[in-house]
């Protein structure tokens, strides 16, 4: 045996001739019979203990869903519900009431639910600042916020359509003619809260103009702590959605009545959305 | 050494002056008219006047530095689907796109750069490869007088050059003279036209003076030529010098890329430079061929093309609908303030705009990097093609290599492969390895068919004695001493023991015929003090040696004799004697015989022939059939053997008798006139007949190693195999014979010409032969008989007509195989291309010579031998492998795997963007066609390049279906790449609807369980960034752990490539979730703050990662146990060892998986065992 072939017979053996010769030690599962039939069982066994525990929970949650925005029209005003809306002159408050089915756990969380409203349309998702969200009064980067960028030559803060299309229906619950406190804090993310929406950053020359879109901010509060317009702000997947509104941190008995004092502000007649107030709760003990 | 330089002194040229037969070139008449207006000025090329000819620079090169950059852009572009990205990163910029312009223009920018890089290296080495040759040095006469080296590329046309010997000629040269007194040189010319026999070529009378350096100093002339062109054979022109004018034909010409050989040095003025000269013009540039699958791969991507016009129509029409009807009362949108995209008053434009929008954002079902990483893969591929140690040849140390990565996966689809003979099948050496000699056989060597035969006998059958002493004789062989063209083994004739034979007298004249019929010129070897023979061909060399061997050691020629040395004589001293020649009647393939007549030491005239049997039989006198029973049993045995045959015969002459007939002879030989040929052969005719037979040899044609073997393999696999050669036909079907193509009991069709004068009648003959032959295979009821063809190249002419070629071609594909003898390089290309185009199927060209370059470059797949001196075939190819062996592996072996490897990535490929693609489009329905992408741009731009990128790339690389050994134990798997069985339309359909329903499965899993339930425990819902996410999430396991289902082969590379992409997806969202939100905006803290900690997230990654690989799973399942495939039973049988466990079953599965074959060395075997068998029968 020569060097070289020697030279080569040690190559062979090397981890970089196997590599180089394609023959490194492999694993080569083949799908036999007995294969397929384990992976199937194997994900059976995997899938019905966490469907069992998913139903169960499921079954655990109770869930009140009220639709509000025709009964909240009063009946005069059925008939054109947009001029009602639009209308300032008009009081819109209204109530409903619902009984308690289940025993609802605290905390219970409100919501409310919006139908056939676009907050994915490129158009709205794309019309915002988050830059001066974060960092407030800045005259560059709000071009994105079209075309809610500036009125009177100044830029609103905070700008663009979602902002300016914030959703201002506000709910009261009342049990046993006691009010139940709704708590409105934490219903944001904490990195939103924190990292997102500045901490000096107030609500600027915001629905000021000729057209007034949804709700108004006050303007003494910081961005971090509006939380109704950082909940707003975190855009739908989808045209039919739910955001929080806040917690109920007290347990509802069965047949509870509950009365909600609502003011039907939003304006979802244009386009006939619908409007509901979601509450909902684990009902186990 | 004074010896040898007297020796070459001798005019060789009288050698060649008893040629019969010589064509006589056609003078120039048109010199100065229009195509022949090339003035060289002979040792001026400063002449003012003289026209600026090209210089000899030559390049290869397709891009200069200027040009790259354009010329590659265009190609790049020239791709419909980088034309595509490339027009959507343009729009990206204006605020028409759905993702940030950075989203767009990196990917394309860095899979553009990234071909346009491998362009660039590719032709860099292309120059180096220039360069080398443009700087080789040659010496060229200055204007001092003397002679001084020059790089190739300042050699200008008109230099008088000095080339010696074994170097190559730099350009076109005129031969002026050589060391030779009657200028002529010899040329190797293997190069041009891969024939291995020196060339002879004479200088003009006028110019032989100018033998020596001195006497250029004042030399001048005048060449008026052609203009270049590309014919090889033919050259009109005419010098003028001293004041007179010689024609000049193509015997003085040297041709580029040619050798000098046996000649020490000539001297020669150049006349065509670089691109101007016969082989540069020759050479079209090697087209770029694609490989069938990118072919279709272009198709499915118009299909997705179309896929994504469709949907984008719908996207903009519902986009225009949304705008027209519903945007007026969206206040939330302000549709009062709108820009005309989004103005409800002109829908139209919207509609329009929208649609440049949806096709960037639909973009995604094209697979942007799919070019690319093909590429990148191809190369890859490559690499391990070059690196195969078993495709390395240890002897010349030259690897196989891949010259273009383009054609690995057709490597697995080839469905004829055409080879030259010459140099590929054979290394055109002859070994000598049996005798018959009056009557008794000698030569004890088995040939390789017998030494197959007895082996594969002896496996059967135990007990058979008889045959265990042929394998065990083969045992012995290894240590025999290895002399050069002799293999002959036999204790009667060797060591002068051929003395006590009883028929010593007819052994002597066996070896004295073996010893002076010839043409050769014989050479001494200093070192060793042995001759070797400078032969026509090398059968002729291998009988010198075999006489010298024997004792009969021809070691001198001069203009009239030979001399040959007898070693072994009764009285025990060595004699030499001297034959004078009197006539040689050379050989020509139609006579088939040559003979010399000489007179030997005692005045007796003999006239020794040697020829083919049949024709020596025919020509037998009434006492000279002697030995002819014994002999032609003999000739039957080696012919089955796979040797090739030629009987001895002689014939003693009086002198009256031959006077009378010379005389005749020589007034032909004078005569001038049409039928002087017709008048020689009719008086070499006369003399050679009532011959007596003296015996019969048996060379076997040296087969390249292990050619039968991989013959046989391919012809297992189910390749066809088509020999096209330069060669006689008889030369053709030995050839046929020895690697197997050929066997005794297969039916041959041979296809001559009639020889008529009438074009169409021979036309018409050629037909009815073809009909004939179509004819008795259709009759044929025999399952196991075997055809093969066999067609010569004037022939062929006729036969590759428009009007017959489909005729010939229908008889061709159905004999077993077919052989083309004496077909011109062109031929070869022409057969080449009917077969490609006829048939539709794969061809793969193997050749060695740059007559194949034809073939190779027609061919879908061009191979060429390296390691021979040539490179033009090597050069033109795309494959070279230094062996014809190696074929097999590179075919069964790298091109099975690369077609597999190559066809499930490009499936999986669409699989995957089409999984991602449609998943934009479902969303947009519930965007109102805004355009809106569920998927943050980062994803989007990671999706293609980084997440889902290398575990395709590793299946493109590493994936093997079987093992190497596998795949050489069963070649029948290969036949799964010509039968396209992992790229056809099913398949292909198949797999994109697997990314139908996966999108689907995802999208509507995600929306379902996202919309409207609390998905943090605090109670929040889910928003778009969170819904993205999880879809993508959802996409990235999906889309691995379907990878991981079509890999049958995981090494750590491909786990570390799947686990890292799905890795890399969280490692990437951490990392971008902890970037300042201005930069990762809504998915700032994503994955740290809500998914993880959210079971709901897992839950759904679970399931829509189960739901989109389960029925993938199922189909593989089903199809594995109930219509399992080749290599799924293999695996099988692999998995549960069953192959060492149940070597009887393995066995058994693979002869079954040969059964169908018809040619190459297992069919062959099997017919000489089913042979044996029968005798055996028979004594019993």
């Amino acid at each position: 045996m020569t060097d070289t072939d020697r030279g080569t017979q040690r190559d062979r053996h090397s981890a970089f001739s196997l590599f180089t010769q394609q023959s490194l030690p492999a694993c080569k599962p083949v799908l036999t019979p007995e294969w397929v039939i384990m992976t199937f069982l194997f994900i059976g066994f995997i899938f019905i203990p966490v469907g069992l525990v998913t139903l169960r929970a499921s079954h655990s949650v109770v869930e009140i869903v009220e639709r509000y925005d025709i009964g909240c029209v009063p009946e005069p005003f059925r008939i054109d519900k947009v001029s009602y809306i639009q209308d300032d002159s008009i009081p819109k408050n209204c109530s409903l009431s619902f009984k308690v089915p289940k025993y609802m756990k605290a905390p219970i969380y409100i919501y409310y639910q919006l139908d056939n409203y676009y907050q994915n349309h490129r158009r709205y998702v794309k019309s915002r600042s988050d830059k001066q969200l974060l960092h407030g009064q800045n005259e560059h980067g709000i071009s994105s916020c079209q075309p809610v960028e500036v009125n009177n030559d100044r830029p609103i803060i905070p700008c663009g359509l979602i902002a300016w299309s914030l959703f201002n229906d506000t709910f009261t619950f009342i049990r046993n003619r006691a009010e139940l406190k709704v708590n409105r804090k934490n219903i944001a993310w904490k990195s939103d809260r924190g990292h997102k929406f500045g901490k000096n950053v107030y609500p600027f020359n915001f629905q000021n103009g000729t057209l007034i879109g949804g709700g108004k901010l006050n303007p003494t509060i910081p961005l971090s702590d509006q939380e109704d317009l950082i909940v707003w702000m975190r855009t739908s997947a989808l045209p039919s959605f739910r955001k929080l509104y806040g917690r109920i941190e007290k347990d509802l008995d069965v047949d509870d009545v509950v009365v909600v004092h609502l003011m039907n502000n939003y304006n979802t007649y244009s386009f006939g959305g619908k409007k509901k107030l979601v509450v909902g709760a684990k009902c186990n003990k | 050494m004074a010896r040898g330089r007297i020796r070459a002194k001798l005019r060789k040229s009288h050698l060649y002056s008893f040629c019969l037969f010589r064509s006589s070139g056609s003078g120039g008449q048109s010199i100065g008219g229009p195509g022949f207006s090339r003035t060289v000025y002979c040792n001026e090329p400063q002449v003012l006047n003289q026209k600026p000819y090209r210089s000899n620079i030559i390049s290869t090169t397709k891009y200069n530095f200027f040009s790259f950059l354009p010329k590659a852009l265009y190609e790049q572009f020239h791709r419909v689907a980088n034309l595509y990205f490339l027009g959507c990163a343009i729009a990206s910029l204006t605020p028409l796109s759905p993702f940030s312009p950075v989203s767009m223009i990196a990917p394309l920018a860095f899979v553009v750069g990234l071909s346009m890089a491998k362009e660039g290296l590719e032709d860099w080495r292309r120059f180096m490869q220039d360069r080398e040759v443009n700087s080789r040095k040659v010496h060229v006469h200055n204007e001092e007088g003397g002679f001084g080296k020059k790089t190739w590329e300042d050699v200008r046309v008109g230099d008088v050059v000095k080339v010696e010997k074994d170097q190559f000629f730099p350009a076109d040269l005129l031969l002026l003279s050589s060391n030779y007194e009657d200028g002529i040189c010899y040329v190797e010319t293997m190069n041009l036209d891969g024939e291995t026999n020196l060339k002879a070529k004479k200088a003009l009378e006028a110019t032989l003076g100018l033998d020596e350096d001195d006497n250029f100093n004042n030399f001048k002339g005048i060449i008026k030529c052609e203009d270049p062109n590309p014919s090889l054979y033919t050259f009109v022109g005419n010098l003028e010098y001293e004041g007179k004018v010689y024609a000049i034909d193509p015997t003085q010409i040297l041709l580029r890329d040619s050798k000098l050989r046996n000649t020490e040095f000539v001297y020669g003025v150049v006349i065509f430079t670089g691109h101007d000269s016969k082989v540069m013009q020759n050479s079209t540039r090697s087209p770029s061929k694609r490989s069938r699958v990118e072919k279709k791969m272009d198709y499915i991507i118009y299909v997705l093309f179309s896929v994504l016009l469709v949907i984008s129509l719908i996207s903009s029409f519902g986009f225009a609908v949304e705008i027209k009807y519903s945007m007026p009362v969206w206040w939330f949108m302000r549709p009062q303030d709108a820009d005309e995209y989004y103005s409800p008053k002109k829908p139209v434009i919207s509609g329009l705009s929208h649609m440049v929008t949806a096709l960037m954002l639909y973009g995604y079902l094209i697979p942007i990097s799919l070019y690319v990483s093909i590429e990148v893969v191809k190369v890859l591929q490559a690499t391990f093609i070059n690196q195969d140690i078993q495709m390395y040849d240890e002897d010349t140390g030259i690897p196989a290599q891949a010259r273009t990565s383009n054609l690995n996966e057709e490597l697995g689809q080839v469905d004829t492969i055409l080879s030259d003979k010459t140099g590929t099948l054979t290394c055109n050496q002859m070994d000598f390895l049996k005798c018959s000699i009056a009557g008794i056989p000698y030569g004890v060597s088995p040939s390789e068919v017998e030494l197959a035969a007895a082996q594969q006998m002896a496996n059967d059958q135990e007990d058979q004695g008889e045959l265990k002493t042929l394998v065990a004789s083969k045992k012995e062989k290894a240590h025999k001493s290895p002399i050069k063209g002799f293999n002959f083994e036999d204790n009667r004739l060797m060591n002068g023991n051929w003395l006590k034979e009883p028929t010593a007298a007819r052994i002597m004249l066996f070896c004295q015929i073996l010893a002076v019929c010839h043409t050769a010129i014989p050479e001494l070897n200093e070192e060793t003090g042995n001759y070797t023979y400078e032969a026509e061909s090398p059968d002729e060399g291998s009988f010198l040696v075999a006489a010298r061997e024997l004792g009969f050691e021809f070691f001198q020629r001069t203009q009239s004799s030979v001399f040959v040395r007898e070693k072994y004589t009764a009285s025990g001293k060595p004699i030499e004697r001297e034959y004078k020649i009197l006539n040689v009647l050379e050989f020509t393939s139609k006579r088939k015989r040559m003979t010399v007549i000489v007179r030997d030491e005692e005045g007796q005239i003999l006239l020794l022939c040697k020829g083919a049997d049949s024709i020596i039989f025919d020509r037998l006198s009434k006492d000279g059939k002697l030995y002819l029973e014994d002999t032609t049993r003999h000739l039957n045995d080696y012919g089955e053997a796979g040797l090739r045959t030629l009987a001895l015969a002689y014939r003693k002459l009086e002198e009256s008798e031959y006077t009378a007939w010379n005389n005749e002879f020589q007034k032909a030989k004078t005569s001038i006139g049409a039928d002087r040929d017709a008048m020689l052969e009719n008086g070499a005719d006369m003399m050679e007949r009532d011959l007596f037979l003296v015996g019969a040899t048996a060379v076997e044609d040296k087969l390249q190693k292990g050619v039968p073997q991989c013959i046989d393999k391919l012809a297992q696999a189910g390749l066809k195999l088509w020999v096209l050669t330069g060669d006689k036909m008889e030369t053709a079907i030995n050839i046929g014979f020895a690697c197997s193509l050929l066997r005794q009991g297969m039916k041959q069709i041979c296809i001559t010409e009639s020889g008529s004068e009438d074009k169409q009648e021979v036309k018409e003959d050629i037909l009815k032969q073809i009909t004939n032959g179509l004819e008795m295979i259709k009759q044929e009821n025999d399952p196991h008989a075997a055809f093969a063809l066999i067609i010569d190249g004037k022939t062929l002419a006729y036969a590759l007509e428009d009007d017959m070629k489909l005729k010939f071609l229908g008889l061709a594909v159905e004999c077993a195989s077919v052989i083309c003898c004496r077909v011109s390089p062109k031929q070869k290309a022409l057969v080449t291309r009917l077969v490609k185009q006829g048939t539709g199927k794969t061809t793969l060209a193997i050749g060695d010579g740059a007559n194949d370059v034809g073939m190779i470059q027609e061919a879908d797949i061009g191979v060429g031998i390296s390691g021979v001196e040539g490179m033009q075939a090597v050069m033109a190819s795309d494959f070279s492998v230094s062996q014809f062996r190696f074929l097999e592996r590179l075919l069964v072996v790298h091109g099975h795997w690369c077609y597999k490897r190559i066809a499930q990535m490009i499936c999986y490929f669409f699989y995957k963007n089409i999984a991602f693609g449609l998943t934009l489009f479902y969303f947009e329905a519930f965007t109102g066609f805004s355009g809106q992408s569920v998927y943050d741009d980062w994803y989007m731009l990671l999706f293609n390049v980084v997440l889902t990128s290398l575990p395709v790339m590793s299946l493109g690389v590493f994936e093997q279906d079987v093992s190497s050994e596998v795949c050489l134990e069963f070649p029948a798997v290969y036949q799964q790449g010509p039968r396209n069985l992992f790229f056809d339309w099913y398949r292909i359909l198949g797999w994109m609807g697997n990314g139908l329903l996966c999108s689907l499965i995802i999208f509507f899993i995600n929306i379902i369980i996202l919309y409207d339930q609390a998905f943090r425990a605090e109670g929040q819902t889910a928003d778009l960034a969170v819904l993205g996410t999880t879809m993508f999430t959802c996409i990235v396991w999906s889309l691995n752990c379907q990878i991981a289902l079509t890999m049958s082969y995981f090494t750590w590379i491909q786990h570390v490539t799947i686990g890292g992409s799905i890795a890399a997806w969280y490692i990437f969202l951490l990392i971008y979730g902890a970037l300042s939100p201005r930069i990762s905006g809504d998915a700032y803290q994503i994955l740290v703050e809500a998914l993880a900690p959210a079971p709901i997230y897992w839950q759904t990654t679970l399931l829509a990662t189960i739901a989109c690989t389960l029925p993938y799973m199922a189909h593989i399942a089903y199809q594995r146990c109930f219509e399992p495939e080749d290599h799924h039973i293999i695996q099988e049988i692999k998995y549960y060892r069953k192959d060492v466990e149940d070597q009887h079953m393995w066995t058994r599965e693979r002869s079954k998986a040969r059964q169908k074959t018809k040619i190459g060395f297992t069919a062959r075997v099997d017919a000489k065992i089913r042979q044996v068998r029968a005798k055996l029968n028979k004594k019993q």
